[in-house]
């Protein structure tokens, strides 16, 4: 009888295991935010007007930043671009990733495209998403009768 | 996925205070990511510290330590509550051994988009020279 077909090694087990003790983790902790599943890491503030939404994105010039709003949805997508002055030299130590990058995300509601305006200072990735007039909470009074 | 080159790391690594020393700011320091080169002339420090300003920024080499420090400017966004959250906004803080002798009085530093370049040129002494065997 065949029991299993695939076995993972070892350390794909232990990868995994970690992977998945890290998610828990910070699912417990809201607010620590330091698990991210992709690049860029992203947090989101809200209130009844607006959405916006914060990224670190260092390294990287605005011009490679492209951001789509539709409906409900956000994309960001972008590319780090290597320094090509420093393809000369010898390389002690890298950390530091380069590679496209694309995000998708869902937002609390849908927004007013057309006024969405995005703000990029020292890295960090600030766009402003008002939410569409359609969508915002309206104060309903209660008359006697 | 399939790249050849390096991917983004996502995950932004925590400082550890050493054992038994408390820190005395509530706010969490980050290890920037960082890359090293070299060449006969100097040392290049490339270090990711999004949301710190060039003023923000305090480089300190003592004895053979090169300390790099930046204080990254709050990303609260006021009247609104962080309602999903990924990552940590805090300082950043990192030390390196420099073996090589450096000219102190040449070292430069800038910020661009987050990113801090220090330049450490090497002492006269420390450059390699060029020495010619006599025949005998």
């Amino acid at each position: 009888m065949l029991r299993r077909i695939y076995h993972p090694s070892t350390w794909q087990e232990l990868e995994r295991m970690q992977r998945e003790m890290n998610r828990l983790f910070n699912e417990s902790l809201p607010g620590r935010g330091d698990f991210s599943p992709s690049y860029p890491a992203i947090n989101l503030w809200s209130n009844e007007e607006q959405a916006v939404l914060t990224a670190e994105l260092a390294g990287i010039s605005p011009d490679d930043i492209d951001i789509r709003v539709v409906g409900d949805t956000i994309t960001i997508s972008g590319e780090r671009k290597a320094d090509e002055k420093l393809e000369n030299m010898e390389i002690r130590r890298q950390e530091r990733g380069f590679a496209k990058f694309t995000r998708t995300l869902q937002l609390p509601f849908h927004v007013e495209a057309d006024s969405v305006s995005a703000n990029f200072e020292n890295g960090v990735l600030k766009v402003t998403l008002p939410r569409a007039e359609a969508e915002k909470p309206r104060k309903i009074t209660v008359r006697k009768s | 996925m399939m790249s050849e080159e390096k991917d983004i790391e996502v995950r932004k690594e925590e400082a550890t205070a050493p054992e038994g020393v408390e820190t005395i700011r509530t706010s969490r320091t980050y290890v920037p990511r960082t890359d090293i080169y070299e060449d006969d002339k100097k040392i290049l420090v490339v270090a990711d510290m999004p949301g710190v300003s060039d003023k923000d920024v305090d480089i300190m080499l003592e004895k053979k330590t090169l300390t790099i420090k930046g204080s990254a400017q709050s990303q609260v966004v006021e009247g609104a509550s962080l309602i999903y959250s990924e990552y940590g906004v805090g300082d950043f803080e990192r030390s390196f051994v420099v073996s090589t002798e450096i000219d102190r009085e040449k070292i430069e530093a800038h910020m661009k988009d987050g990113v801090l370049t220090v330049s450490l040129p090497k002492a006269a002494v420390a450059l390699a020279r060029k020495i010619t065997v006599n025949k005998g």
